[in-house]
């Protein structure tokens, strides 16, 4: 086990230097997505299905291909007809042949939106009527898109070959039923006679977009040689490697993916959409293409997460032991198989030491976009249900919910229903925590309550390579193979600032592209500071050992006799000989005196990523006459291992939890009767403004994570989990009325006010 | 973007001659903040576009015995900033500085939000509640038009082809008079109004109410006048009971529909919540002004 350094050894972990990203990002510098431009660039744009479900008969292209100024156009006929096959890559299973089709639909469109044919043409005018000139017959069929609906019997099937795995005897007929999970521990149905009180609810949650605010935007280039190269904003640029080779068919050495600036993820930009169109399209017209999504195709044809049904029952002694808990859970996965219902069903009941548990989930096939990962996917939506029935326990017993949560809360070596015994976590502190904190104290007026809910998260770790490289004058650089989106430039860069022992001010780090750094799983998971941080930690530890080794030659002494500390080599004590200390400029300065430049790379497969716990409270205002729902104040309680840039941690569990208020409260799709999207848009899909929120205040809880030499465990995706039922409890706390069905909208709530009176 | 001509005259005279001479779809500009929007998105087509801020007028506020001229291009930030017309005219000053952000009040207009005829204009009921006037400019000349008059429709108007929006006129005020406005939205701002209502009440030296207009928004294909709402107000002083009958009469003039912003039973019980927040606030600040 690594030893974790003590608070009071470390100068620069714990800071809060200046963002090393900030400027350009602030002045408009920052080269994201959509800003390349390549001499003699086309401009590429997507037809896209106006229906939700339909089998194309015929698509025409010719008329479009004779307009002047087209250069390609394409349909699933120019690309490999790529045969099944599941690939672990993102942040959730993928199955290649569902990949190509999300990018370019074969036979059917599952989806409003769903793209069907793509041109690229010398202006977006042209591009545009090229589109308009593509012919499309075809055959509207029925549409299903609410997950129930969707597993009832007759309903619309999307695939003719869905089989629904997990299910034995299997089934001998194709549903939209793509997968059963099941977890099972202890006696539950002994577990619920031995109850004293038994909770039991129906939730619903709607889809929800991640709503980064920078669309989807790349630019592709292929050679006459055959090498290509992808200009993208994305949350890994190996992934778009991977998936754009395979999809077209190139070898990886041929292609290079260049990762643009990223102006938000969330878990959405996990996929391929535009990539692979945009390459093939270069490699027809031999010019660079260059495709940016507007924001209607944003919501209408990427990553949502699932809308979800779901049925929890919890029972309890009349002291607050829980003896029993199950839950039932189905989720949307969209037009393709991979739902994050796996992850939900593992986190839903993951914050408690329970004996007996069963959770079981479908992931279901429905005609809307197929879903992409959304922060913690899966685990906000079950824990959402969850948490408010352990809200309805804590009424039932007149027990307090922090009270509740503590008598019943995982801990060192609880096992969990899915395997894993947690270790080393914080969830208890957490509860402390917000019990202590003033806000819990706070007396509340008429139409406001008070909501306590708690949440999990794994965390991962996987595959990174960073290296740092020391230049003449002694400063450093990092190369880190991770998009930057929650600031991992300045966490990377001070940890390799901590190692080196030099102020951070003479690091900089950089995302590399994918022929300049090794192999990086993508940014995704909570991993980078931990994962890639403990990558960057070594190599730079590997320099310090070869400054050490330059010192000793210079010095004519043994390197075990050289100390590193504050920036320069030392003489471990008066044995070793009685020299000035060598800085790390002085000895950079000699370098190709002592053996030439000054660097390391370090790639590794991070294990232990520590789990993380989140314990928030939540007070609303609820306008009676109206259903309008005023959060007042937020406290939102983490164990964040030990946190790196505790302003970025701070940023984070903020972020958190605004995304979550939003997916309380106003967000959801709408579909209308065929379909089709009603509110493609940031007007009508209404994530919180900043006025909408309360400050939120982030409360840190220590507890380190072993795994890392510093610390630090993931702190991104934890803080989304518990303000779904964080809210609805607070709502439940000043109406009465306890919400089953998100979004708690106005309408949504004024109804349920309406039906309570 | 598609592209279209553009043309910016400088006097009525001209833009009523490119109304009537050009052809293809022509639409009026004032600030932009819908039709530009519009254009973009490829909701609207527009063959020409008259940009009308350099005529004369179109941008401005004049005060001409106690009434109040307001050019169909001025911007909601130039309302806000005129005292004059915050004093006598708070509630038409609050509609129109609700719309969008404080960037697009730099352009957004009473013409514009008034002309896009959206059943959910903030600032068109709270115009019609103050008894404005339009002043529309044609071949034949100028002509007057009740505000709840010009749109016919979702998006549609009364104006012919070749007439346009030039001001609005805001009658002379009584003493002890003040008016309101109120929307519900899902959020905090950047929103549209789910509905939308705007009092406008004159009261005597004794707190009693001489005249009342009440209008609502979002409730109907267009905003609407609902007399029977401002009838519960006049010749009373503001009580529970005078609020419930104002409140049931202007739910009774609802006749919403049920969309991604809200369903009918919502938007026509929160008309009659929002009536009786907006008289609260018309009243006290006419009460206010003795």
């Amino acid at each position: 086990m690594t030893v974790i350094k003590r608070k009071d050894e470390l100068k620069v972990v714990g800071t809060r230097p200046i963002r090393p990203d900030g400027v350009d990002k602030v002045i408009g510098r920052a080269a994201f997505g959509a800003d390349l431009a390549m001499p003699g660039m086309l401009v590429g744009k997507v037809k896209r299905s106006p229906h939700a479900h339909a089998r194309i008969r015929k698509i025409d292209t010719s008329r479009a291909k004779a307009l002047k100024g087209v250069l390609a156009v394409i349909t699933a006929a120019d690309l490999p007809n790529i045969p099944s096959e599941e690939a672990f890559m993102g942040e959730g299973p993928m199955n290649f042949r569902d990949l190509s089709r999300n990018c370019m639909a074969r036979d059917k469109v599952l989806y409003e939106g769903h793209a069907l044919a793509a041109v690229a043409a010398t202006s977006a005018a042209i591009a545009d009527e090229a589109i308009e000139l593509i012919a499309v017959d075809y055959e509207v069929l029925p549409h299903v898109i609410d997950v129930d609906e969707a597993m009832a019997p007759g309903a619309p099937l999307l695939h003719d070959d869905l089989i629904t795995a997990g299910v034995e005897p299997k089934p001998n007929k194709p549903s939209n039923v793509a997968k059963r999970i099941h977890f099972e521990i202890g006696n539950v149905d002994q577990g619920f006679k031995e109850a004293d009180i038994v909770v039991e609810g129906r939730y619903t949650t709607k889809p929800v977009h991640q709503a980064y605010i920078e669309p989807h935007a790349c630019v592709a280039t292929v050679g006459a040689d055959s090498q290509a190269m992808v200009w993208t904003s994305s949350q890994g640029q190996f992934m778009v490697r991977a998936y754009c080779a395979k999809l077209l068919g190139i070898e990886i050495s041929n292609l290079r993916v260049i990762p643009a600036e990223i102006g938000g993820g969330f878990g959405g930009k996990t996929l391929v959409y535009l990539e692979p169109l945009a390459l093939a399209m270069a490699r027809i017209s031999g010019r660079p293409v260059k495709m940016v999504m507007n924001r209607e195709e944003v919501f209408r044809a990427t990553g949502p997460t699932s809308g979800a049904s779901m049925e929890v029952k919890i029972g309890a002694k009349k002291d607050g032991r829980i003896t029993a808990a199950q839950a039932l859970l189905k989720y949307q996965a969209g037009a393709f198989p991979g739902s994050p219902v796996g992850p939900g069903c593992m986190t839903a009941f993951a914050m408690y030491d329970l004996k007996n548990v069963r959770v079981t989930g479908y992931d279901v096939v429905s005609n809307r976009c197929k879903v992409a990962a959304y922060r913690a996917p899966g685990a906000p939506i079950s824990s959402y249900a969850v948490e408010s029935a352990m809200d309805e326990l804590a009424q039932k017993l007149g027990m307090d919910p922090i009270a509740l949560r503590e008598k019943n809360a995982a801990r060192e070596g609880t096992k969990t229903v899915y395997g894993p015994m947690l270790k080393n976590i914080g969830y208890v502190e957490t509860l402390e925590a917000a019990k202590k904190h003033t806000h819990y104290g706070i007396k509340l007026g008429p139409n406001q309550g008070r909501g306590v809910a708690s949440g999990y998260w794994f965390n991962v770790g996987g595959e990174s390579s960073a290296a740092v490289h020391i230049a003449e004058d002694g400063t450093a650089t990092v190369v880190s193979g991770n998009p930057d989106i929650g600031g991992s430039r300045a966490s990377m860069a001070m940890q390799a600032a901590e190692v080196l022992g030099i102020p951070i001010e003479r690091v900089r780090c950089i995302v590399g592209d994918t022929a300049s750094i090794g192999f990086t799983f993508m940014t995704g998971g909570s991993r980078v500071t931990f994962a890639t941080g403990l990558a960057t930690i070594q190599a730079a530890e590997k320099v310090v050992e070869d400054l050490k080794r330059r010192a000793a030659m210079i010095w004519d002494i043994s390197p075990e006799a050289v100390d590193w500390r504050d920036g320069a080599a030392h003489p471990a004590g008066a044995n070793a000989g009685n020299f000035q200390p060598l800085t790390l400029k002085e000895i950079a300065e000699k370098a190709g005196k002592t053996g030439g430049p000054i660097g390391a790379e370090v790639s590794l497969n991070a294990q232990s990523p520590g789990a993380g716990f989140a314990t928030h409270v939540c007070d609303v205002e609820v306008d009676p006459e109206t259903g309008y729902v005023t959060v007042l104040r937020y406290t939102a309680v983490q164990d964040v291992g030990r946190a790196i840039h505790p302003s970025y941690v701070e940023g984070q569990i903020q972020g958190g939890v605004a995304q979550g208020v939003g997916w309380a409260l106003n967000e959801e799709y709408v579909y209308d009767s065929k379909g089709r999207l009603e509110n493609p848009g940031f007007l009508d899909y209404r994530i919180p403004v900043a006025s909408d929120l309360p400050m939120i205040d982030a409360v840190m809880v220590e507890v380190p994570n072993p795994s890392h030499p510093y610390g630090a465990r993931g702190v991104g995706e934890v803080p989304i989990v518990p303000p779904m039922a964080a809210v609805a409890n607070a709502v439940r706390a000043a109406t009465g009325i306890r919400m089953t069905q998100l979004p708690m909208s106005p309408p949504n709530l004024r109804a349920a006010l309406r039906k309570a009176k | 973007m598609p592209s279209f001509r553009y043309e910016a005259p400088t006097t009525v005279k001209d833009v009523v001659g490119l109304l009537a001479s050009t052809k293809g779809v022509t639409k009026i500009l004032a600030g932009g903040t819908d039709l530009l929007v519009q254009v973009r998105s490829g909701r609207t087509k527009a063959d020409v576009v008259i940009d009308t801020k350099r005529v004369p007028g179109l941008i401005g506020i004049r005060e001409q015995a106690g009434s109040f001229v307001i050019g169909a291009a001025t911007p909601g930030a130039e309302l806000g900033d005129h005292d004059g017309l915050v004093r006598a005219w708070p509630g038409v000053v609050e509609a129109a500085n609700l719309i969008g952000s404080t960037q697009i009040q730099g352009r957004a207009s009473l013409g514009g939000n008034v002309c896009n005829a959206s059943p959910a204009a903030d600032s068109v009921p709270a115009l019609i509640a103050a008894r404005a006037v339009a002043v529309v400019a044609g071949p034949k000349g100028q002509r007057e038009v009740a505000v709840e008059a010009i749109a016919t429709g979702p998006g549609k108007t009364s104006l012919a082809r070749d007439e346009f929006v030039i001001e609005f006129r805001l009658p002379k005020r009584p003493p002890r008079s003040a008016d309101a406005y109120l929307r519900f939205i899902p959020r905090t701002e950047m929103d549209i109004a789910v509905v939308g209502a705007g009092v406008n009440v004159t009261l005597d030296a004794g707190g009693v109410c001489t005249a009342a207009h009440v209008a609502l928004g979002a409730v109907a294909p267009t905003a609407v006048l609902v007399p029977d709402a401002a009838a519960a107000l006049v010749g009373k002083k503001l009580d529970d009971k005078v609020l419930a009958v104002l409140d049931a009469a202007a739910r009774r003039a609802c006749k919403p529909i049920d969309d991604k912003r809200g369903t009918v039973e919502f938007r026509t019980e929160v008309a009659g919540v929002l009536a009786r927040r907006a008289a609260a606030i018309a009243f006290q600040r006419a009460g206010e002004r003795r």
